[in-house]
């Protein structure tokens, strides 16, 4: 079993809110993730079982979503936008900083993202899918390290709530 | 100079502490659009819509009470399923909405709900909006104790459940299909339309899909009514709308102007953009969201007004998403090309060969050209390349994909040609990257090669 008791228990409520049980291997997986902070094979089979259908077809639409992570990627997801708002205001070089600050930390995953629809306080970047705008590489680290502290909480790693 | 006109943002300057709690919601008037709504017939609000000349927020601007007319008479279950997967590069208004103002999207899903004849609505909420998802989740738990949804709201004898979806991250979920697709739990692909949503939507049946901004009007359209509404905007571009100005203006954010505007205004009032930065001038803007043609900032351009069929009609461009971008002299022109082509690339979902191959290989030109390394007929190579996804190039496009994700990578390199080809032609050779930004170098060198 990958769901824990709790997280079972939401996860079958998932189910019976949706007029076709297929439509929750989204919210599922990002139950999951929520739960573990990625998103196993384990996880995908017993997400498979949930709602009925053939593991491959929980793999083939998780596979196409970047939210989802297939291997574990430590405890925090730094999501830096460079799009074309973000691009004329720092974003790159809040993303360059960050990956080399934490190129071999484990636990902070720093992913270039596209627009985040936070262009108002460009530039921007979630922690954890927290929103926190107008960065710039040394107030983007501090941000991050807060985080590290506890200073900072997310919602959850993927975001997900109830 | 202009200012701003709040109508569906009126709530968040006057409660800017707790505008998205319930108490704050009923006490600036919330509900007050349903209790209207559940006193009229179906077919009323409907009319009232229709008056209002409501049109779609979300991109196409399509008329909203039209897009009602098409469900079939008769044909239930039928579903409402609201488009908040808000990821138009450069917009950020349904984010604002739905953090700031949920309760507002409940009672637009009501009403809209109410006057189709749905039961059961779904909200496809962006999945990186995790304050917005948590805002409208606990507003629909207290709308539902309120007795605002659930079973027989308010004592009309409607019935209505609203169902939170989140999304995962891929851009081509806010196309509605794409969107019905995730819905279903598949992959975010469009569909081939015929059949339309409205015939065939979600789950097969009868579906309307609305952008979180227009689902947020109706409670106003509502109390306002329809011609009262109609009152605002020029032409057939009625109402306000919410623009999503951002860039080298002085004073990026959310403005809700009435359409009719000039771009002009939007950027230099006071109240607005404040101004291009360092008393900066324009050099090209982005009007409506990535996926359409640029202007410039000559005086022509800057001067047209917010109205959507004048700046589709005679200059090809779209007021799309509502978004704004503004860029100063200072700005190559080819690296926000480059990186708009990249991010088509990255979000093109792959079910079209001519989007998903020629994305690709914009990106990778449009690379070697802001690197320096570029070819002589670098840009005539991609405009080939747009024309087999937009075949003629021209607006509104043509296409050779399913859905419009293709056509709008071709709009940045168009943009280039039309008035940027000197400067890129400038950057043919010139040994040297035109930025310092790191950037994940495309794999396999794009040549022209004989079919």
């Amino acid at each position: 079993m990958t769901f824990d008791a709790a997280h079972l228990v939401r996860a079958r409520k998932i189910v019976a809110a949706y007029p076709r049980a297929k439509s929750a291997i989204l919210p599922l997986a990002h139950l999951a993730q929520d739960q573990d902070g990625w998103l196993s094979d384990e996880a995908m089979r017993e997400i498979a079982e949930l709602v009925g259908v053939a593991p491959a077809q929980v793999l083939a639409t998780c596979s196409f979503y970047t939210m989802f992570k297939r291997q574990p990627i430590g405890k925090l997801v730094v999501s830096v936008c460079t799009n074309v708002t973000c691009l004329v205001t720092g974003g790159p070089e809040v993303l360059e900083h960050l990956r080399a600050r934490y190129a071999t930390d484990d636990d902070v995953f720093v992913e270039e993202v596209e627009c985040l629809a936070a262009c108002g306080g460009s530039p921007a970047l979630q922690v954890n899918y927290e929103f926190h705008e107008h960065t710039s590489p040394g107030a983007a680290e501090e941000i991050v390290e807060e985080y590290k502290r506890g200073d900072r909480k997310a919602r959850t790693v993927s975001g997900s709530i109830r | 100079m202009s200012h701003e006109t709040r109508i569906v943002t009126r709530r968040l300057r006057e409660r800017p502490d707790d505008s998205w709690t319930i108490d704050a919601f009923l006490a600036t008037g919330g509900y007050d659009g349903l209790r209207a709504a559940l006193g009229m017939k179906p077919a009323a609000i409907q009319e009232e819509v229709k008056a209002s000349g409501l049109r779609g927020r979300g991109g196409a601007g399509f008329p909203t009470a039209q897009k009602w007319s098409f469900l079939p008479e008769g044909s239930y279950p039928r579903y409402l399923v609201v488009n908040d997967d808000e990821g138009e590069p450069s917009t950020f208004k349904d984010r604002m909405l739905t953090e700031l103002d949920p309760h507002q999207i409940v009672e637009g899903i009501a009403i809209a709900s109410y006057a189709i004849g749905c039961h059961q609505a779904f909200v496809y909420v962006r999945g990186e909006f995790a304050l917005g998802y948590e805002r409208l989740a606990t507003a629909v738990a207290d709308a539902r104790e309120r007795g605002f949804l659930g079973p027989n709201i308010l004592g009309s004898g409607f019935d209505l459940d609203i169902v939170l979806h989140r999304g995962a991250g891929a851009y081509i979920c806010g196309e509605e299909t794409g969107l019905l697709e995730s819905l279903e739990g598949e992959r975010g692909m469009p569909r081939i339309r015929p059949p339309f949503p409205a015939i065939a939507g979600l789950y097969a049946k009868p579906t309307v899909v609305n952008n979180t901004e227009t689902i947020s009007t109706l409670p106003h359209i509502v109390t306002m009514g329809g011609a009262e509404y109609a009152e605002l905007g020029v032409n057939r571009s009625t109402g306000t709308r919410i623009f999503s100005l951002s860039g080298h203006v002085n004073r990026p954010g959310n403005y809700e102007v009435e359409l009719g505007v000039t771009f002009r205004e939007l950027i230099d009032s006071p109240d607005l953009g404040g101004g291009v930065r360092d008393g900066g001038s324009v050099k090209f803007f982005i009007p409506g969201g990535a996926s359409s043609q640029w202007l410039t900032g000559s005086d022509e351009h800057l001067d047209l007004p917010l109205d959507m069929d004048k700046v589709q009609q005679e200059y090809g461009v779209m007021l799309g998403s509502g978004a704004v971008m503004v860029y100063d002299e200072t700005t190559n022109p080819a690296l926000v090309a480059w990186r708009l082509a990249k991010f088509f690339a990255h979000e093109s979902c792959g079910k079209c060969t001519p989007c998903r191959e020629g994305t690709g290989w914009i990106e990778k030109v449009l690379y070697r050209i802001v690197h320096g390394t570029s070819r002589p007929n670098d840009l005539d190579l991609i405009l080939d390349v747009g024309d087999n996804i937009s075949p003629g190039l021209n607006a509104p496009f043509s296409q050779t994909t399913i859905c419009p994700l293709g056509p709008s990578a071709v709009s940045p390199v168009v943009s280039l040609h039309k008035y940027f080809r000197d400067e890129v032609l400038g950057m043919v050779g010139a040994g040297s990257p035109a930025l310092d930004a790191p950037t994940d170098e495309p794999t396999d060198e794009p040549t022209a090669v004989s079919a």
